[in-house]
């Protein structure tokens, strides 16, 4: 029976009361540990299509008559159009339709960063579009633009009242510490750079909407559609079967989209608009850069006494406003903390969410900070951890609905007592050592979510929800739930999912929220299809249902009998059993998180400043593990992105004119494969007693959050320089190698 | 009108001068398995044989290709790195992975037992934004089963 009750939703930190309705009852707790299906090392369902390149991608499709756009954008960080003529554009052979400020609000006369739309232009082929905006007449007025974010908070260019956050007294605090150590961080603009890029096709059928999109959220871009177009959400259709990665920046339909529909609906054709490699670094979302002045008290014991952040966060001319003080507030548990976040607007890009945003800048400096404390009193900054744990979430005074950071730190003790060694192994310019950084995050999902599961006479099933596999591997966690339920083996059951017309409502792939948010309403889903099955046993049969299981592809009963599930499926013919399911509530009261633990060994040529990092251990504490061969890839690919924002990517500026300079990758330089150091992954796999029918956290976003600071402490370990801005290039590395050399000489630091 | 064997299969191709092989495998042909990433020849997702030699096809212009066979991913469907690289979890998104099994072939075919040091040279050239590095080392030093 469906039951309406009154909940609380946590979105990444903040609370919402609403009512959800709960249709399954509560199903029982699966033992810890490896099961039959869930727990196991599965292979990823799809890995075969996507490896022979017959997955079809957004980038794929190809619709008859199908036109390409192609967009014309700002060169100019601050400017304003004061004249623009589109004529030449539309009269260009191939060119079917062309948009401008009059035509659409995405486009714009006064353009706030570089990339930013001003008019647009389709046609029969891409390059036709491209090359006819070439034409366009447009005379600019440039404007001198706003760069620096400290000048933004000092001018008042915010985008929203300054954040701030107080707990206890940090004044009184720093008062009773025994040494204080204040320090100032810097973290870079990084560009997520997913290897397919924003893009949609847009198709008219009548007065319904299809979208081909790659999208982290298939329902997000239906309603936001139509929302924006006027029309009920029916009539949009979001269609998203693989995507070549998200990482946080496709969460949204995208001014591509829009402009993209716009044009389908004037031309009567399918449009695709797809952004190139350049226009992916201009204008489709980054991590913003921070600026963190941070002071930590302690007592001689480590006990912090006191933190305090100022937070200025350069967030760009919109867009979305990281956590960056989230960790300072969240994972410790020092009675006194104060912070205070400014989000600056200045002429550069939209921000987007970035995979753990604001947690892999606020992790960085808080961490680091952390270990020049331990530096001062001389702990062992694992022990200093230790000494600071927090029992209970703080900012809420809520109990965590389970918390295994303690057992992190116990199964990172044998890398950490790797120290020794690895120093030891210092050769010539070559000094090597060993840092470690602890990690919190969200990734507790929540309602609503649905799916449904169709088993036929043969004895198959099949999930059917409208989500997407953002190419973390839900599908294949997905089908390992459903198959442990249905007492299936793994090959008998299929995933269909990525359409809103064909399947209910799933969540956001976003927050590390897939598994723990559609995991149970897939388990619920198939526990009702099972029950069915039962049912029916046990009336062909004539035995109680509470004496028969599905196990291994069979019915069993209590007294030793067993039947092929298809032996009750079969009686069915062409009929089939739907079982439905739904996410339950999250448990009210407490804070879902994530913990982890990462431990670094790096070496630095002192001479040259170069940095290899050379070893990772990770251990997280995500709940339970569906796939560990799903999860170990998630955590080495957090680990190598984050590698990315620590050493060698950033998004640069010319100073004056702030044009990007970094638009294509030989400039904006990702980790390749010969970058990769050796990573150990360990998960804690403990399920959460409290959450929903699986246990199961999220795992997406916990790797990438520790490794930046790992690897500065490890920096400092081998050198004993503080290195505080990323990325730690060369430059930044020898700067703090002189400026540790003048402290070692007690003279004032050299800048 | 030119001619271009793709896969042991001839086809006649008509396409202006500026035309990139990608393209024109993926629009003209259908052969959407080759992926344009970039489009500048910095990431290797589009991958594709001459002669057996890993080329960019992103930028080689399809006129210039000649009598030169050309193999894509849709050649090596049933390669064993296929198999090893699903074996592995050798891919997340999969978006740069028909390019990394088609330099890996040209890797596998030259040594069939590459070293790790080896493996990370010939790959360098194939980014992969999801990292699946570790497990596409391991694909490679187990393709053969």
């Amino acid at each position: 029976m469906a039951r309406l009750i009154r909940t609380e939703k946590e979105v990444e930190g903040n609370y919402t009361e609403q009512w959800i309705v709960v249709e399954e009852d509560p199903l029982e707790r699966w033992p810890a540990g490896a099961l039959e299906t869930v727990g196991k090392p599965v292979p990823r369902e799809d890995g075969a299509e996507r490896a022979r390149g017959q997955a079809t991608y957004t980038a794929d499709l190809q619709l008859p008559g199908m036109l390409h756009a192609a967009v014309l954008r700002s060169p100019h960080a601050r400017a304003r159009v004061k004249r623009l003529d589109l004529s030449k554009v539309a009269d260009t052979p191939g060119v079917r339709a062309v948009l401008g400020p009059d035509d659409l609000d995405v486009f714009t006369r006064e353009p706030g960063y570089p990339g930013a739309p001003v008019a647009a232009a389709a046609a029969d082929s891409y390059g036709q579009a491209a090359r006819a905006l070439d034409l366009a007449e447009v005379e600019w007025e440039v404007l001198d633009p706003l760069l620096d974010p400290d000048e933004a908070v000092r001018e008042g260019s915010l985008h929203d009242e300054p954040e701030r956050y107080e707990r206890g007294d940090a004044e009184a605090g720093f008062a009773e510490a025994d040494v204080v150590v204040e320090a100032e961080y810097r973290t870079q603009t990084v560009l997520h750079n997913s290897l397919e890029t924003h893009q949609s096709v847009c198709e008219w059928n009548g007065d319904t909407l299809t979208v081909y999109i790659s999208t982290q959220f298939i329902w997000g871009v239906r309603s936001e559609i139509a929302e924006k177009l006027g029309i009920p959400e029916d009539k949009v259709r979001v269609v998203c079967h693989y995507m070549g990665g998200g990482f946080g920046a496709k969460n949204h339909p995208g001014q591509y989209t829009f402009i993209g529909a716009e044009f389908a609906k004037r031309t009567g054709r399918p449009v695709r608009c797809a952004l190139t490699r350049r226009e992916e670094n201009l204008a489709s979302g980054n991590r913003h850069a921070t600026i963190q002045r941070l002071k930590a008290g302690a007592r001689a014991d480590g006990t912090l006494t006191a933190l305090q952040g100022e937070f200025v966060m350069a967030v760009g001319w919109e867009g979305f406003q990281s956590w960056t003080a989230g960790p300072m507030k969240m994972l410790y548990g020092c009675p006194n903390v104060s912070t205070v976040e400014y989000g600056a607007k200045i002429n550069t890009s939209p921000n987007a969410a970035f995979r753990a945003p604001g947690f892999v800048e606020g992790t960085f400096g808080l961490e680091c900070l952390l270990d020049e404390v331990a530096a001062k009193l001389e702990i062992d900054p694992l022990e200093l951890r230790r000494r600071n744990h927090a029992d209970v979430d703080l900012v809420d005074d809520r109990p965590f609905s389970s918390k295994n950071l303690i057992e992190c730190y116990e199964r990172a003790e044998p890398h950490w007592a790797r120290r020794q060694e690895v120093r030891a192994r210092s050769e010539g310019p070559w000094q090597r050592g060993v840092g470690m950084a602890s990690q919190i995050w969200f990734g507790g999902g929540g309602p609503p979510s649905y799916a449904w599961v169709r088993v036929g006479s043969d004895g198959r099933a099949t999930v059917i929800t409208a989500m997407q596999d953002i190419g973390t591997g839900t599908r294949t966690a997905m089908a390992q739930i459903a198959a442990q339920e249905l007492g299936l083996p793994i090959d008998r059951v299929q995933v269909a999912l990525g359409d809103s017309a064909r399947g209910p409502y799933a969540a956001i792939s976003a927050g590390s929220s897939t598994v723990p948010s559609m995991g149970p309403a897939v388990r619920a889903a198939a526990h009702d299809a099972a029950r069915q099955i039962i049912e029916i046993a046990a009336q062909r049969f004539h035995l109680e249902e509470r004496v028969l299981s599905l196990q291994d592809g069979k019915v069993v009963s209590a007294d030793d009998g067993s039947w092929e599930v298809e032996e009750v499926t079969g009686l069915l013919e062409d009929a089939q059993i739907l079982g439905k399911g739904a996410r339950g509530p999250n448990p009210t009261g407490m804070r879902v998180l994530t913990f982890g633990v990462q431990v670094a060994e790096i070496a630095v040529d002192v001479e040259t400043g170069e940095i290899r990092v050379e070893r990772v251990a990770a251990i997280h504490d995500v709940g339970r593990v569906i796939n560990p061969l799903g999860a170990s890839s998630q955590v080495e690919g957090g680990i190598i992105q984050g590698l990315g924002h620590t050493l060698s990517e950033e998004r640069l500026l010319d100073p004056e004119s702030g044009a990007v300079l970094t638009q294509t990758l030989d400039a904006y330089r990702m980790p390749t494969i010969a970058d990769v150091p050796e990573i150990v992954t360990e998960l804690v796999d403990i399920p959460d007693e409290h959450l929903t029918s699986l246990g199961a956290k999220g795992l997406g976003e916990p790797p990438i959050i520790p490794i930046a600071a790992a690897v500065a402490n490890a920096i400092r370990d081998a050198t004993g320089a503080d290195v505080r801005s990323l990325p730690i290039t060369r430059e930044e590395m020898l700067r703090a190698l002189a400026e540790a050399k003048e402290k070692a000489r007690g003279a004032p630091a050299a800048v | 009108m030119s001619e271009l064997t793709v896969n042991g299969q001839r086809y006649e191709i008509e396409a202006p001068v500026e035309r990139s092989l990608a393209d024109t495998l993926r629009t003209d042909l259908g052969l959407t398995g080759t992926k344009v990433a970039c489009g500048e020849g910095h990431c290797g997702a589009c991958t594709i044989l001459l002669d057996g030699i890993p080329t960019l096809s992103c930028i080689t212009l399809v006129h210039l290709v000649g009598d030169r066979d050309v193999t894509t991913i849709e050649g090596l469907r049933d390669h064993p790195l296929v198999d090893a690289f699903v074996r592995c979890d050798a891919l997340q998104c999969g978006f740069c992975t028909p390019g990394q099994i088609v330099s890996a072939s040209a890797l596998v075919e030259a040594d069939p037992n590459p070293s790790r040091e080896e493996i990370r040279h010939a790959m360098s050239g194939n980014i992969c934004r999801c990292g699946a590095y570790p497990k596409i080392e391991e694909a490679i030093l187990t393709w053969q089963g």
